[in-house]
């Protein structure tokens, strides 16, 4: 049994204990201690039966942080040590907790903290490490926004949207450490997919497998920016393109479009095309438009104003580009790309180099400031 | 999700409202300031958003290669003129403006007579991993 394997039953661990009485936070923290000494024990041969061994370990957890806490607090004890018999987890106990943790009462950061951990059963450790953050630091985190979750309750149903964003944000936003965080979203949004029957979330799911399946080709050996049209195809995960497309399609044919489903399906038409010159740039700029129904943002504007460019022409992309403002992140890396395929040269050029100074990373700095250099390089040879 | 350093600067900064140098405060004020940083810094711990804290030593030198062999040529300290850092916190915050809004809370750090120096801190943004989408 690996890691992931035994992560996977952290969220069944938690619900049976919570079912069996327990209050989250102090569970959550018997379940965390529970996978610690898991890790270890099952180094040679995991039990036969990991989710029992789990739970025992974890209700014994329990009752010790209670005992010791009830004892501070000069109280009975108030849980027996042997559990009451039943209590079998079901699918809802899963997709419960998911809400828990992305509770809208919680930061973005500590939502995101407390869903690689609860859910997830990811370490503090791990979890500090992928956001650079002190290891004391990502644990007080952690245990504020459980004590958050624990005041605000739950009560009905949760949003499944703001589940939706807390996993896109795992996905899109981490450094890369030990535990690789896009592909740790895309095991979550599958097991809520599992749990869970909504085409936004199979939106969701198709979209980060798609865009996971060009993961190797976007970036060279020494880390700088391969652009989409230059990247080398071969090396696109074709099994993961299809199953993509597939969860794509399903989920669109239920007539219910939502801002995943058409962000996927946009990742979709590029994964399709074997050769960049395939590309359906006329499909793309329409679900642009689809999605701008749902996510009216300046980045999907911009995106758009690309997509334009390619399937009407630069000047085309260049009169949607001045409906954007001019301080959108990005936007100086698109003007110069479309002035350069205009023919501005100069002009771009001296975009290249804004955008470079405005770049929000070193990745984008370095490609904008080579864009740059290799246009001077070209109007001096002139 | 995302960090930024808050920088104290010996010189450089725009004066600050109560601007009597330090070593003219009265002890308490001294002591009332120092704890008030430590303060701060567990504070931002408590709620999950301390990354990093260093003071820096004024004694700065400039530094360069000087060609193959040869010893690196120094000079310094620094001209009374320039820009010096005395110090940084890293935080890591939801947004810009809660990095705004902490540093605010640092600049009102006591001073002479316990009042807030109302320091001018700056405050720069990390540069960021680069994001799994954005094509």
């Amino acid at each position: 049994m690996d890691g992931i394997e035994l992560r996977e039953l952290v969220p069944r661990v938690l619900s049976v204990l919570v079912r069996r009485g327990a209050d989250f936070a102090t569970a959550e923290d018997a379940v965390q201690e529970a996978l610690i000494k898991a890790l270890s024990a099952w180094e040679r041969e995991a039990p036969a039966d990991p989710t029992g061994w789990l739970v025992t370990v974890a209700w014994r957890s329990f009752l010790d942080m209670t005992r010791s806490a009830t004892a501070r607090r000069d109280r009975e004890v108030r849980f027996d040590a042997e559990p009451p018999a039943g209590a079998v987890p079901s699918v809802d106990d899963t997709l419960g907790l998911y809400f828990l943790c992305a509770h809208p009462d919680l930061s973005s950061s500590s939502a995101v903290a407390l869903t690689l951990r609860a859910v997830g059963g990811l370490t503090t450790r791990q979890i500090a490490q992928a956001y650079l953050v002190p290891e004391a630091t990502m644990a007080q985190r952690i245990s504020r926004a459980k004590r958050t979750v624990s005041e605000a309750g739950v009560e009905g149903p949760g949003d499944v949207r703001t589940v939706m964003r807390i996993l896109y944000l795992v996905f899109n936003e981490g450094y890369s450490g030990d535990i690789d965080l896009a592909a740790e979203a895309i095991r979550l949004t599958r097991q809520l997919a599992a749990t869970l029957d909504d085409p936004e979330v199979q939106g969701l799911l198709a979209l980060m497998l798609l865009h996971h399946a060009r993961r190797r080709s976007r970036t060279r050996a020494d880390g700088s920016i391969v652009p989409l049209a230059e990247q080398d195809r071969d090396q696109w995960d074709t099994e993961l393109i299809a199953e993509g497309i597939d969860i794509a399609q399903a989920a669109l044919a239920r007539d219910q479009l939502g801002q995943y489903q058409a962000q996927a399906a946009i990742a979709a038409l590029h994964a399709d095309a074997t050769r960049v010159e395939e590309t359906d740039w006329v499909q793309i700029v329409e679900w642009y438009d689809e999605l701008l129904r749902f996510a009216d943002t300046p980045i999907v504007r911009l995106n758009r104003a690309v997509a334009v460019g390619e399937a009407d022409g630069a000047p085309a992309g260049l009169a949607a580009l001045t409906e954007i403002d001019g301080d959108v992140l990005r936007r100086d890396a698109v003007a110069a790309y479309l002035h350069e395929r205009n023919g501005d040269l100069e002009l771009a050029a001296r975009l290249y180099a804004v955008a470079a100074r405005n770049a929000p990373n070193l990745a984008e700095r370095d490609h904008q400031t080579r864009q740059a250099a290799r246009l001077n390089e070209l109007l001096q040879r002139r | 999700m995302a960090k930024y350093l808050l920088l104290k600067h010996y010189r450089g900064a725009p004066a600050p409202k109560n601007d009597i140098p330090m070593g003219e405060w009265k002890p308490a004020e001294v002591d009332a300031h120092i704890k008030f940083m430590n303060d701060f810094a567990e504070q931002l711990e408590r709620n999950g958003e301390f990354v990093d804290a260093q003071a820096l030593s004024p004694d700065g030198v400039w530094v360069r290669y000087d060609g193959e062999g040869k010893a690196p040529v120094t000079d310094g300290p620094f001209a009374e003129t320039k820009d010096l850092i005395a110090g940084w916190m890293v935080i890591d915050v939801d947004s810009h403006d809660r990095a705004l809004e902490l540093a605010a809370q640092l600049s009102a750090a006591p001073g002479a007579n316990g009042e807030p120096i109302h320091e001018w801190l700056e405050v720069r943004p990390f540069m960021n991993e680069r994001p799994n989408v954005t094509d």
